[in-house]
């Protein structure tokens, strides 16, 4: 099976440098691509490949990309931002790709940036992910002492100037709009949309936005072509993904499959199973803002659209596993206050309704709850569901708590009902 | 005032940006990073250099996680209270730390020695529980391996 | 245009416009809390969500925010739509989680927009049963109080504040549902609008601090529409009354001057009418005594003191209103009739009218659409604070454009300020020092007024050949060529300039770039800054110069002078040997200022708050003021006059204010139109006189029971169409008349929306004033001839410039103790050329006047110049600009 993602890793987790990165074939997507096709060229044979957007809105790629306005008459600069704030509770995917193989997302980034004519690159990293940022910043360095971005790149006249961004920390900061704000230095709410990035975005400049996995496929694509591409992968959406399993399972990590393995085969195989004495109960299949699902969906294909026929989303398609020694209330609980606290406070629905929420699961948590609360737990969630807030923070927040009441509602009620937690002694 | 080098390290940010105050927040980190904190007068400093009021500065120093407006110690523990390490173990970890150092989250060690702060996913969800000291993270951390950990950090 | 649909009922539409600022428009009762007309949509509260339905057979439809949706064609949106009503409900109980159950207490309650709203979407009950999250509150000045828990994160007042009042001390803070509006410390707002939070705030976060110190509710005051009194602009306003005291002004819209905002001064100025040196009664000097009489002796003792009349003159004010200056003129006669303009100040004001009648002046309307403009000589922020915050706006129109062609409507504030960014439009200040505008402009000039002359007329000759050369040094040649570039191929470019630096070549050097850029096709707008509420009426009655009376050496048998204190128009010496000249000195004013104490009869005269009459703003806009507090024993110098008038047995036939200003209208030409500027007294609404009082005053009519229960009738009013009472009707009121604003279910001032043709458009019910010049001697004036040389400083002299401070420099506000706690000390800005320390104690000398100060290092005020303060209370009048010596002491 193919990994191009994560098959020149180094078992002894240091990171892939430049030269071993150039003898596996790096940063020939460049020689390729650059001054041999066209930045259109290169947009339609990733929007060919099918690849989609893998922060977690699964957005096809090249089309984002042909929303930039392109040619002489366009507005400058043009940036390319790298979406690396990865903070969603239980993903752990984009650091992997940044600790291990930085070169690849530094050929993603300046691939991307040719094929919209940006002449700058950030990369938005989380104030927390420091190994990462020590080791972008040497690759960063590495490329371009070689020539791979800066003045005329590989003597095509092609200009590109890339920065390290580090964040000061917000899981907001994440929602592309909040991003650029950040990136401005700013409070990180989000934008209004329209006008969409692609058109308008950093100081008002034309801008793409892509998440880290997305931008490393991107090499891939061009060294390899769309065909190929789509041909990894097991279901429409192109190839492979990174898929993880963290909580109670024998083998937690972060695996590269085909898009379209089932959730067993992630479970049973790479994660070996659940622990001993631990059974599954329900999972989120991509962080924290999924909904959950069952035992029942275990025979589910990982992808875009299989998910979301079964009510929940790929999303950053890293499952957070919960366990029947685990109580639901209390997961739930967790998720809503990270979410809560996370609220960047612009609009009403997400501020006001998630500690309201937060508040209310607490009190069920520790047995103050009543009768009333779940029915006005799903009034609210519907309150700040999608398209009543300013952005999808809320919406995302919404989803783990109408699952767990669709399908852990008993444990609800049984904590009103015993006024305790039937998982605390 | 900013120090020689605080200035150093700003400007080479300043370079990244078309506009001052888009440094800001990085100017905000490089002046944390020397004094431990952002007092108000680090703030009016670094105003003056980004033609920023303080107001300006404090709306965002107040919105980001990693900018901390009162005073830490030495050393700052962030123990990640997010969903899988809070499956894996996260308050039974807490409470060791915080019984081991004789503080609550947000306070800090009467030696000045450490705070001990709560974050969010550190994305190192497969080695739940886990915290970060200063720039270093920490996987699979048990309350038996904390006292290791902190040994490191004088 | 565009064809809508709301609840299925099919409305023509502004197109450019989104659905909210179209379904209010059109009289649906529809929730918003952070969208602000004047500011536009931001989609945080989402207050306004409404149904959309895609098409005709779309019968599910989606929710949407109404401020966020555009009125395009064919847009349907159903208000009453169940979804959405139950959505809007649960807005405002998540508002409510946090906010206090404190409406009885707040100053707020009873004009709430969040009790409004609250009422209209049907919350009731509370749910919520944690604990509410507690906030410290910050000592904000003097203007405004802060209660932060009673926040709903709105953040309007923010979005005022550093948006469009573009200050930056306010900020919002923290995160999730505490975030947190204030400063970053306790202190004082530095915004000169910071009162407009009050109003633009939706709860009682920010208050007026200066309403809290003898609080009122809403519907416990009286309210009368009013006229600014504090500076030339002529901003609306609606002062609030109970028990004699004037509690408050608001805001009283009028789209084409101050349309939601007004300035600080304006807002605090009225705490002078309530001052403790308010003269009340008449005083008749006997001996070194004063003593108070009776209004009957008073008018006697004045009627003899006028004697035969022949050797009497008058001296009128620009703060007093056109009639009661016409009254003055008439009682002495136009001939000995003096205008009451500062030492030099009436030939500028009278160059300033001359030109007006040959160009475009624009509103403050106009002025914030233009999208190029220089202001040459003119600190517009402390002279006409109003016009500074329209020019602040003109500074984002260019930038707009861009947005425009994105295709992001200008409603849409966050999109707007997405593609604009910090971008301001091209702006530029020329003026000795820098003032508050200087952050939106895109070069300033600093200068000495002469030079500032010179450049001027710089710009003129770059824009059209045919206008005369300047003598600019060369360091400013780029810049005159990149205003004149930006003026010339503006679609509306404004020239700002005005009398403060004392400067004829300034103001020709403003017409000139006018008429140099009429001259090359472009059609130029210019507007001069005036600084009394009633300069620029008074400009327009053309009496004689004030320092011909006072440097005439003619004994004067009486000399009676209008609400002017001659101590701040002329050095004091010249003042003291004047009034010691004349035989009897009459003064008819409302505080006890010098000149009163030194006159040997003071006639109590009513504030603006009392009183009734016209005012002339800088658009020459004659607008009608009316009487807040019911009659007392002030009265208007008009009727003090027509009073001594009657007894004389002189124009005896004047009755009402209505006489008076008919008389005015009459006698002088210039003035045709203004009794149309209000309705008569006799006006009348189906046969009831306008209410002063909110119907729910209602309550406070049996207050006097215990003494009788008989109801005393209301006072008449022989003055206004408006009653002293709360029968008749407002929402008929003609836009000129309208006391207050109420609607049903509307308690808060947004009531106003109800009574807009369409939101930011004209009050429904009329004109609201009459501008008087009309530009009609346009097309192709002849140039002003050149500036004079700029002159050599002598060795260590510098110019002494005036600055004006909008808190300090206004006569009346010396008594209101909020704006007069802000006032600067005396002081002297030079630059530290000048070999001074800042903060140093210093004497400086002009016209014989010594005067003493401290330092202020200004590095920015060139070489050979000084900037001192105008019109503090603690400092003598000099003759500026003058070449002064420092002394360090
Ligand atoms: C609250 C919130 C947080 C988000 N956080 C991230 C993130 O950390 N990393 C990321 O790549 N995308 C994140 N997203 C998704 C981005 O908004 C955006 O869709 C993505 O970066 C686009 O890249 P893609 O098309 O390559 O997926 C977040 C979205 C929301 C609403
Ligand atoms: S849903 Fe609203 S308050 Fe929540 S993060 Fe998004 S914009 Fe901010
Ligand atoms: S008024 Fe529309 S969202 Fe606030």
């Amino acid at each position: 099976m193919e990994k191009p993602l994560t098959g020149r890793m180094r078992s002894d987790g240091e990171p892939v440098d430049l030269q071993e990165y150039e003898r596996a074939g790096g940063y020939q997507a460049i020689q390729k691509a650059l001054g041999r096709m066209t930045p259109k060229q290169v947009q339609e044979e990733v929007q060919r490949s099918n690849l989609r957007g893998r922060g977690g809105a699964g957005f096809g790629t090249g089309l984002k990309w042909s929303f930039v306005p392109i040619g002489p008459d366009a507005p400058r600069p043009k940036y390319v931002v790298c979406n690396a704030d990865e903070m969603e509770p239980g993903t752990f995917k984009d650091r992997l790709l940044m600790e291990r193989d930085p070169h690849q997302l530094i050929e993603g980034i300046i691939l991307t940036s040719y094929a919209v004519e940006a002449e700058v690159a950030y990369l938005f990293l989380r104030g927390e992910y420091t190994l990462a940022e020590d080791t972008l910043a040497r690759a960063i360095s590495d490329a371009y002492r070689a020539g791979y971005w800066g003045r005329n790149i590989a003597g095509t006249g092609y200009n590109l100037d890339l920065y390290l961004h580090t964040s000061a920390g917000r899981y907001i900061c994440g929602e592309e709009t909040a991003l650029l704000n950040a990136l401005e230095g700013k409070r990180a709410n989000p934008r209004a949309k329209p006008p969409f990035p692609p058109v308008v975005g950093l100081w008002g400049k034309p801008t793409v936005i892509n998440n880290v996995e997305t931008l490393c496929n991107v090499p891939h694509i061009i060294r390899n072509g769309a065909d190929w591409f789509r041909a990894l992968s097991r279901s429409p959406d192109g190839g492979t993904k990174l898929f993880g399993a963290s909580g109670r399972v024998k083998r937690p990590g972060i695996w590269e499959l085909p898009m379209g393995v089932t959730i067993r085969e992630v479970i049973e195989e790479p994660a070996g199973g659940m622990q001993d004495g631990y059974a599954l109960r329900g999972l989120q299949p991509g962080g924290a803002s999924t909904d959950f699902l069952t035992t029942e969906h275990l025979d589910v294909a990982l992808d875009f659209n299989s998910i979301a026929k079964v009510g929940s989303r790929l999303g950053t398609g890293t499952m957070i596993i919960l366990d029947d020694r685990t109580c639901p209330v209390g997961m739930t609980l967790n998720l809503t206050h990270f979410f809560a606290q996370e609220s960047c406070g612009w609009c009403t629905p997400c501020w006001a309704g998630l500690s309201w929420c937060e508040q209310i699961l607490a009190a069920i948590e520790k047995g103050n709850g009543r009768s009333e609360d779940l029915g006005h737990l799903e009034f609210q969630t519907r309150f700040f569901g999608l398209g009543n807030t300013f952005c999808a923070l809320a919406p995302g927040a919404a989803e783990p708590i109408q699952s767990a009441l669709k399908y852990f509602r008993q444990d609800f009620q049984k904590h009103i009902d015993e006024k305790r937690c039937p998982w605390k002694g | 005032m900013l120090s020689a080098e605080e200035k150093a390290e700003l400007d080479r940010e300043l370079q990244q940006y078309p506009a001052r105050q888009s440094a800001c927040i990085d100017a905000m980190k490089i002046v944390q990073r020397h004094r431990r904190w952002l007092s108000d007068e680090a703030l009016r400093d670094i105003g003056e250099y980004l033609g920023m009021s303080v107001a300006d500065l404090d709306g965002v120093a107040t919105f980001y996680n990693l900018l901390f407006r009162k005073p830490v110690g030495r050393h700052v523990v962030m123990i990640c209270d997010s969903v899988t390490c809070w499956i894996m173990g996260y308050e039974k970890l807490r409470d060791t730390l915080m019984n081991r150092l004789g503080v609550s989250l947000g306070e800090t060690t009467s030696d000045d020695r450490f705070t001990v702060l709560p974050i969010v996913c550190l994305g190192n969800c497969d080695k739940a529980p886990t915290l970060m000291v200063d720039r270093d993270t920490y996987g699979n951390v048990s309350p038996e391996t904390v006292e290791e950990i902190l040994a490191r950090y004088k | 245009m565009a064809t809508v649909y709301i609840d299925g009922n099919r409305h023509d539409a502004d197109a450019k416009q989104n659905m909210l600022h179209v379904s209010l428009s059109l009289g649906y009762d529809l929730p918003f809390f952070c969208w602000h007309p004047a500011m536009g949509s931001i989609g945080a509260c989402r207050q306004c969500a409404v149904k959309q339905f895609k098409d005709e057979k779309d019968t599910k439809g989606r929710l949407v925010m109404a401020c966020l949706t555009p009125a395009l064609e064919d847009t349907r949106i159903s208000i009453a739509d169940q979804e959405a009503q139950e959505f809007r409900a649960a807005i405002i109980e998540g508002l409510m989680l946090h906010h206090p159950h404190d409406c009885p207490v707040c100053d707020e309650g009873g004009e709430c927009h969040l009790q409004d709203m609250t009422y209209l979407t049907g919350h009731a009950y509370r749910r919520y049963r944690f604990q509410k999250r507690t906030y410290r509150n910050q000592f904000l000045g003097p203007f405004v109080n802060h209660e932060m828990n009673r926040c709903i994160q709105c953040y309007r007042c923010v979005r005022f504040y550093r948006g469009y009042a573009g200050e930056h001390d306010l900020n919002s803070f923290s995160i999730h549902h505490t975030v947190y509006f204030g400063r970053h410390e306790d202190g004082i707002l530095e915004s000169e609008f910071s009162g407009n939070l009050a109003e633009v705030c939706p709860t009682g976060v920010f208050t007026d601090r200066t309403l809290g110190q003898h609080y009122t509710r809403k519907w416990d005051q009286t309210y009368a529409p009013s006229i600014c009194h504090s500076c030339g602009v002529g901003c609306n306003i609606s002062p609030g009354q109970r028990d004699g005291i004037v509690r408050r002004i608001l805001n009283r819209y009028n789209h084409e001057v101050n349309g939601y905002f007004i300035c600080d001064r304006g807002r605090f100025s009225y705490e002078y009418v309530n001052s403790p040196e308010r003269i009340r009664a008449p005083l008749v000097r006997r001996g070194d005594e004063r003593e108070v009489i009776e209004k009957d002796e008073a008018v006697k003792i004045f009627a003899e003191m006028l004697g035969s009349g022949e050797d009497v003159i008058g001296i009128g004010s620009p703060r007093a209103s056109l009639e009661a200056n016409f009254a003055l003129r008439a009682l002495v006669g136009a001939d000995r009739f003096f205008s009451g303009f500062s030492t030099g100040e009436q030939r500028l004001i009278e160059l300033m009218l001359s030109i007006m009648q040959t160009v475009h002046v624009p509103s403050l309307r106009e002025v914030e659409a233009c999208d190029a403009v220089l202001i040459l000589g003119e600190d517009v922020t402390n002279v006409a604070a109003r016009m500074a915050l329209a020019l602040r706006q003109s500074a984002r129109r260019e930038p707009q454009k861009k947005a425009l062609a994105a295709r992001v409507p200008l409603w849409d504030d966050l999109g707007v300020r997405q593609v604009t960014g910090d971008a301001i439009g091209p702006v530029f200040i020329a003026f000795p020092c820098a003032t508050r505008l200087d952050d939106v402009a895109e070069a300033t000039y600093r200068g000495r007024p002469d030079q500032i002359a010179q450049f001027g007329y710089a710009v003129a000759a770059a824009i059209h050949s045919g206008a005369p050369p300047a003598n600019t040094d060369a360091s400013a040649q780029a810049l005159v060529k990149r205003i004149a570039e930006a003026l010339r191929t503006a679609e509306r470019p404004l020239v700002v300039s005005g009398a403060t630096l004392r400067n004829e070549a300034i103001i020709g050097a403003a017409a000139n770039i006018v008429y140099a850029l009429e001259r090359e096709g472009r059609s130029a707008g210019l507007a001069f800054t005036m600084p009394e509420a009633n300069t620029c009426g008074l400009g327009l009655m053309r009496a004689r110069a004030l320092e011909e009376a006072l440097e005439s050496r003619v004994q004067y048998g009486t000399v009676v002078i209008l609400e002017n204190d001659l101590y701040r128009r002329a050095t004091a010496a010249i003042v003291d040997e004047f009034l010691a000249r004349a035989g009897n000195v009459v003064v008819l004013d409302q505080v006890n200022t010098r000149t009163a104490a030194r006159a040997n009869l003071v006639l109590p005269v009513a504030s603006f708050a009392e009183s009734a009459g016209t005012l002339v703003n800088f658009e020459s806009r004659a607008q009608r003021f009316f009487p807040v507090l019911p009659p007392s024993d002030v009265q208007e110098s008009w009727r003090w006059i027509t009073d001594v008038a009657t007894r004389r047995g002189e124009f005896g036939s004047w009755n009402s204010l209505d006489d008076v200003t008919a008389a005015v209208e009459q006698e002088m030409p210039i003035f045709r139109g203004i009794t149309a500027a209000a309705p008569p007294s006799s006006y009348r609404i189906a046969g009831e006189k306008i209410p002063r009082q909110p119907h729910r005053y209602s309550g406070r009519t049996a207050t006097l029971v215990n003494i009788s229960i008989h109801e005393p009738p209301p006072p008449d009013d022989p003055d206004s169409p408006l009653a002293y009472s709360m029968e008749g009707y407002t929402y008929k009121a003609p836009a000129s008349a309208l006391p207050f604003l109420w609607a049903p279910g509307w308690n808060s001032a947004r009531a106003l929306l109800k009574f807009q043709e369409e939101i930011n458009g004209p009050l429904r019910g009329g004109p609201v004033g009459i501008r008087l010049i009309r530009g009609d001697r346009r097309g192709a004036p002849e140039f002003f001839s050149g500036a004079p040389e700029p002159v050599n400083a002598p060795e260590r002299r510098w110019l002494a410039v005036p600055i004006y401070h909008l808190f300090g420099s206004d006569e009346l506000t010396h008594w209101a103790p909020a704006i007069s706690s802000l006032a600067p000390q005396p002081y002297v800005a030079v630059n530290e050329r000048a070999g001074f320390r800042d903060g140093a104690p210093v004497a400086f000398q002009s016209d014989g006047a010594t005067q003493t100060a401290v330092i202020k290092i200004r590095s920015e005020i060139p070489d050979g110049v000084a900037a001192v303060p105008a019109g503090l209370r603690e400092t003598e009048t000099l003759r500026l600009p003058a070449w002064i010596s420092i002394e360090a002491i």
